[in-house]
């Protein structure tokens, strides 16, 4: 059992690492006598945009590769099979079912940062989607103005001071930062928590086989909702603008502990 | 481009935008030409589109035999989006713009509208994509019209030979906006000569009439910021946090449509601001060309000649010695170089005249099948540029009194015009 459970992790892990090393070995190739550029940065006396602190670039262009791939030969083959089988209604459905899990989240974090109105309005949805909304399949709490506020425990972090750290890309989840990672942790802890305590599937033998569906098509829904593919942009320096956008959405969304305290914004 | 947008307001979902709409009987509510430019449509103007197509995503090899460099590990083959039919109907080639994919978010609106209106839709990356750099271009460097639409051509043959024998097609017809409208003119008269396709129609939409002369206009916006293109990193970040101090004092839920609806409503970028980033777009796509070009060739113009970049390897340094290149540098300094050294009796001068539907014009009075759709305050065109496409193309140029560069190329009346164009 423990060994095909855990086949496709190793599978995964030694995929990368033939990846990093693969990597590693092809950095400094270059034998043949090289010129200098035309255009180099010595040259341009101006602030880097889009910069963002990544310390790990080499391990980080290796996953941001690794998931390139994960993508185009297991994820998005998987996906597109789900969405070819599916009809849109029941993809929409399912999209909301876990959508509405996610409250859970979303409600322990707004309660973690203190807002006590997020906190009651995400509280107001998880409720009305989950009794009117049929356990988070239907969506009527939008309509009655209790709108979606995305909330993890990287953003907690964050809230409470915390900076990001280092960038990080991480295997299938993608663009994270040391912090977010820490986050990640966290709220799967939580989830898996709740899952023990409250065993919506037995204990018996087959709820072993039943979370690992519900898990697997939780990971399909979400590649589902998410429109990005690796390199679709053809764009050569994608990477770069993916880490920019990551990290300023996280920025700006997490905001400052209180804002009314900081009235001047530093010029 | 794609990814300024996603920031800086692709899609503006459900605006309440009554109250806009300027007197003249059209409807699209952006007056100002920058803002629409960014802004582009309010999704609610968008017409209904079909959310499920039957569609393949072709990755094909033009020229089998290329050597590929490792950086470009992930470019497998020129993209292109198709989508079909399940009867014989019509096909359209639709031709992005400058630096954009074949799944550019204009391009895929496009698609849906012709799609639910009954073509075979095909689309295809601007020949300053990187993709059709590496994977499509005969020389890897992008630039020359004639050179383009040659390599254009050769695509739409090879596509056509992909998907020939699945899809029963009664006519072809060719369409590109920006960059390449101009292009599919130059497409058009090349399959005069070759006859591969004989195209029934052809529509512009908001094209360059000179590409050399409507590049310097938007290079252009950059001079209006503080110390001008060479300060666009400082430009650039102090708009960010512009832009994120406006979202934290003003208690916002998420980067979502309100947000970016009340940037535009409080103004919160001046005129010289907006044009500004609409520089800095146009810079940020023409570092990939430079980039990727200078790669293929191997030519020592941002990356030292003869360097084997690694796929994992930081291109940092590279990114912002190419951002800070202007189209001036691109054109003076590494295209036309490279077309004297094939043509050495061509002047420059002669060589800027020919990216110009001026030099095809005999061919564009003289056949039936043009049309052009463009706007008023398009800021890439001239008044005697305007004034030109009236002429040449008389009731064929659809002309609109906004829109800016392509904003309103998703408003519902726009769609809807493309799409009779072709019945």
């Amino acid at each position: 059992m423990t060994v095909t459970r855990y086949r496709p992790f190793l599978l995964i892990l030694s995929l990368m690492l033939m990846l990093l090393v693969a990597g590693c070995a092809a950095t400094r190739a270059n034998t043949n006598d090289e010129q200098p550029a035309r255009h180099t940065i010595s040259e341009f006396s101006d602030q880097r945009f889009a910069e963002v602190a990544d310390p790990w670039e080499g391990f980080n262009q290796s996953m941001y590769r690794f998931n390139y791939y994960f993508d185009k030969h297991l994820f998005l083959p998987v996906v597109n099979g789900y969405e070819f089988i599916t009809p849109t209604f029941v993809q929409n459905r399912v999209s909301g079912f876990f959508n509405n899990l996610g409250e859970i989240r979303n409600f322990s974090n707004s309660l973690f940062q203190l807002k006590g109105i997020e906190s009651m309005t995400t509280l107001g949805r998880f409720v009305t989607n989950s009794t009117l909304g049929l356990g988070g399949l239907f969506d009527p709490a939008t309509s009655f103005g209790l709108t979606r506020r995305n909330q993890d425990f990287g953003k907690t972090l964050g809230y409470w001071g915390m900076e990001s750290g280092p960038y990080l890309v991480l295997p299938i989840f993608g663009p994270s930062s040391l912090r977010d990672t820490g986050g990640l942790a966290v709220d799967s802890g939580i989830t898996y928590g709740l899952y023990t305590v409250t065993a919506p599937f037995g204990t018996s033998d087959a709820a072993f086989a039943i979370t690992a569906g519900v898990t697997t098509l939780e990971a399909v829904d979400t590649r589902h909702q998410q429109s990005f593919r690796y390199y679709e942009s053809g764009y050569p320096f994608e990477y770069y603008m993916v880490r920019f956008f990551y990290n300023e959405h996280r920025k700006i969304e997490i905001g400052a502990a209180d804002p009314a305290n900081t009235p001047n914004p530093v010029k | 481009m794609k990814f300024f947008r996603i920031l800086f307001l692709i899609s503006l979902l459900l605006l309440p935008v009554s109250g806009f709409a300027a007197d003249d009987g059209y409807g699209y509510p952006i007056p100002g030409s920058y803002e629409a430019t960014i802004l582009g449509t309010p999704a609610a103007l968008m017409p209904e589109l079909p959310t499920k197509m039957n569609t393949r995503q072709l990755v094909i090899e033009i020229m089998p035999d290329r050597k590929k460099p490792p950086i470009f590990y992930y470019d497998e083959g020129l993209r292109c989006t198709f989508a079909y039919q399940q009867k014989k109907a019509p096909l359209v080639f639709l031709i992005a713009g400058t630096g954009a994919s074949d799944r550019s978010a204009k391009l895929m609106t496009m698609m849906k509208a012709f799609y639910q209106a009954g073509f075979h839709v095909i689309t295809l990356p601007s020949p300053s994509n990187a993709n059709f750099i590496i994977s499509a271009s005969l020389s890897h460097i992008p630039g020359d019209a004639t050179e383009d639409a040659a390599d254009l051509y050769r695509v739409m043959e090879a596509v056509w030979k992909q998907i020939g024998k699945d899809v029963e097609v009664s006519s072809f017809h060719l369409c590109g906006y920006s960059m390449g409208g101009t292009q599919a003119a130059f497409v058009a008269k090349l399959d005069e000569e070759r006859l591969v396709f004989n195209f029934r129609k052809v529509l512009m939409i908001n094209p360059p009439v000179s590409i050399y002369n409507s590049a310097l206009r938007i290079e252009e916006l950059l001079k209006q910021i503080p110390g001008g293109a060479k300060k666009q990193g400082i430009f650039f970040n102090k708009m960010l946090s512009k832009f994120s101090e406006f979202y934290q004092y003003g208690n916002y839920v998420a980067i979502n449509d309100d947000f970016l609806y009340s940037i535009y409503i409080e103004k919160l970028f001046s005129r010289e601001e907006t044009a500004g980033l609409i520089g800095l777009t146009f810079r940020i796509n023409l570092a990939g060309l430079i980039f990727a070009s200078d790669v293929m060739t191997n030519s020592g113009y941002v990356v030292p000649k003869n360097r084997v970049l690694s796929p994992t390897e930081s291109l940092s340094d590279y990114f912002l010695v190419s951002t800070h290149l202007g189209f001036l540098d691109y054109f003076n300094e590494y295209l036309f170089p490279s077309v004297h050294k094939q043509k050495p009796d061509m002047t420059k001068q002669a060589f800027i005249d020919a990216q110009s539907l001026r030099s095809i014009e005999g061919y564009l009075k003289s056949s039936g099948k043009f049309g052009v759709m463009t706007n008023e305050n398009d800021f890439i065109l001239t008044k005697a540029d305007l004034d030109y496409l009236r002429n040449v193309f008389a009731e064929r140029a659809k002309i609109y009194p906004s829109g800016g560069h392509l904003g309103n190329l998703e408003y519902k009346d726009n769609l809807a015009y493309m799409v009779e164009f072709f019945k």
